[in-house]
């Protein structure tokens, strides 16, 4: 018997093994469930019933509208924090930077459940303000996801790019407009990926908080319940190409930022 | 900006991030059942906690699956990203690209795809709790792999060649010279890999045994019933798992910075 060879790069070989069997071939059975009916015959039907149903497009604009609301939202309350946590004058900057991040280490249904009792109390019943409380429900689980890469962006900068701005006849404003802004656009890339994806599939925050609307998320959800693979399948084929479009969209725009 | 302004803009922020989560803990210590009134002084929620037998089944089940999950993300993302990094570059390019797709995908479509696989096409049994694990380690191990690759990058290649020159073997080499100075890298990816485990819901859902909850599965469902001692009792929860993040960042902090200083020496 041959001596098996127990070089390094030989150890790749189980992960290799394992990514195939259940990452590959689970999304290669998606895409061959979604294209067949319950007899294992080719069909187009699944397709064409998401693009032609007024129920499952409204799904796609509903969830498509939060996640640009969140992200939104997000982007406008993280921006001025990340700033501040990397170039304000403030003391224990490192230990505030760690309280602003801490929530993501708590389960996010325990802290879904927090934010209920006191939109509740607030709202006396929180059917009156489904939306509202989504996107509130939605910024509050995801907005360390948007302050981190932000933060990491402008922490690396140096401070004499907006000395040299000052110097050279520039506000405050038009500095930070023209040079810092810019320059961290890949941090609010890479934040508002990390935000938009979950916002159009995280179905749990809206089914806590009682909006009964569906977004992307719910539909998988809902076929999933009903044992409906074919077309739970559709839907993950279409999320994952979603997915994928905005992640090919923001790299490439990164790559663009680091050639100039 | 004038430093009181940039103080103000940080508590605001804080006070929406912190307060839903400290009311809970003040209201958590009461024997209120909903946000208002305050209504005496107790500890029955945390009795309640520890007495309920369902919701420390739920508990333990929650830890020893994140613990079982991470561990074997942590050895298989490890020796992946050490025989990624150590391949042919085409190789590497493969498994870098594949290592992307579960974290940037959908935890809703990862899951759902591995129960499409494992228990419609393979027909195999949820109670197994196989499709529930295998679940959770594709969602942690890439973490693991990404977290290892750049201390691997950081590796000098002449340690390892040396100690093939003074007679060690390949395999006594990487125990000996790689593994212990990427460990940081193997203790971060762990660490995020049982975050990430205790944190899930979807995939948890998808391949879960009927009978068995985690704590996501569990609050959600308890959610939607009315028995107000549980939800009550989840309060008491939500506070210990509050104070165990905020020890264990405490403990984090002092952690790098008495590191740092023994570097500094």
């Amino acid at each position: 018997m041959k001596k098996i060879n127990i070089s390094r790069k030989n150890l790749s070989i189980p992960y290799m093994i394992y990514m195939v069997c259940f990452v590959v071939a689970p999304l290669a059975v998606l895409l061959f469930y979604s294209f067949t009916d319950s007899d294992g015959k080719i069909t187009f039907h699944n397709f064409i019933n998401f693009f032609t149903d007024g129920n499952t497009l409204g799904t796609l604009l509903y969830s498509v509208v939060v996640a640009l609301i969140t992200t939104l939202v997000c982007l406008i309350i993280a921006y001025p924090v990340a700033f501040i946590l990397a170039k304000g004058h403030i003391k224990n900057k490192t230990i505030l930077l760690m309280i602003f991040i801490m929530p993501m280490w708590i389960n996010f249904t325990l802290r879904i459940t927090a934010l209920k009792e006191i939109l509740t109390f607030f709202e006396k019943n929180l059917a009156y303000f489904p939306f509202v409380n989504t996107i509130i429900g939605m910024t509050y689980d995801f907005l360390p996801f948007m302050i981190l890469p932000i933060y990491t962006v402008l922490i690396n900068i140096d401070d004499c790019y907006m000395e040299a701005g000052l110097d050279l006849g520039a506000d405050k404003v038009q500095a930070f407009m023209k040079i810092i802004l810019p320059m961290s656009k890949a941090g609010i890339i890479s934040g508002v990926t990390m935000v938009f994806l979950p916002a159009m599939t995280n179905y749990v925050i809206l089914d806590m908080l009682y909006n009964s609307t569906y977004i992307m998320g719910s539909l998988i959800g809902s076929y999933f319940s009903a044992y409906d693979w074919h077309n739970g399948s559709m839907i993950s084929i279409i999320l994952l190409t979603i997915i994928i479009i905005v992640t090919v969209l923001s790299t490439d725009s990164n790559h663009k930022e680091e050639r100039l | 900006m004038k430093r009181y302004i940039q103080y103000g803009i940080l508590s605001v922020v804080l006070l929406f991030m912190y307060f839903p989560i400290l009311l809970l803990v003040v209201y958590s210590f009461t024997d209120s059942t909903t946000i208002g009134a305050i209504r005496g002084f107790s500890f029955h929620n945390y009795v309640t906690l520890f007495t309920t037998k369902e919701l420390l089944d739920m508990i333990a089940g929650t830890l020893l699956l994140a613990l079982i999950s991470a561990l074997i993300a942590t050895v298989l993302g490890t020796v992946g990203a050490i025989g990624s990094f150590y391949s042919k570059k085409k190789v590497r390019i493969f498994l870098d690209g594949i290592n992307q797709v579960p974290i940037i995908n959908a935890d809703v479509v990862t899951g759902f795809s591995i129960c499409v696989l494992l228990i419609i096409v393979f027909g195999m049994n949820k109670n197994s709790f196989i499709p529930l694990v295998v679940g959770h380690v594709t969602l942690c191990a890439p973490f693991v792999y990404t977290s290892v690759m750049p201390k691997l990058k950081q590796l000098d290649n002449s340690l390892y060649e040396a100690a093939l020159d003074l007679g060690c073997t390949p395999k006594e080499a990487l125990i000996k010279i790689i593994i212990p100075q990427i460990v940081p890298g193997i203790f971060s990816g762990f660490v995020l890999a049982v975050t990430l485990s205790l944190d899930d819901y979807f995939i948890t859902t998808y391949t879960k045994p009927a009978t068995f909850d985690t704590i996501s599965t569990y609050v959600v469902n308890a959610t939607r019933g009315a028995q107000t001692n549980i939800k009550t009792a989840l309060w008491a929860l939500s506070t210990l798992i509050f104070l165990v993040v905020i020890a264990a960042v405490c403990f984090m902090n002092f952690h790098n910075k008495r590191g740092e200083e023994l570097d500094n020496r």
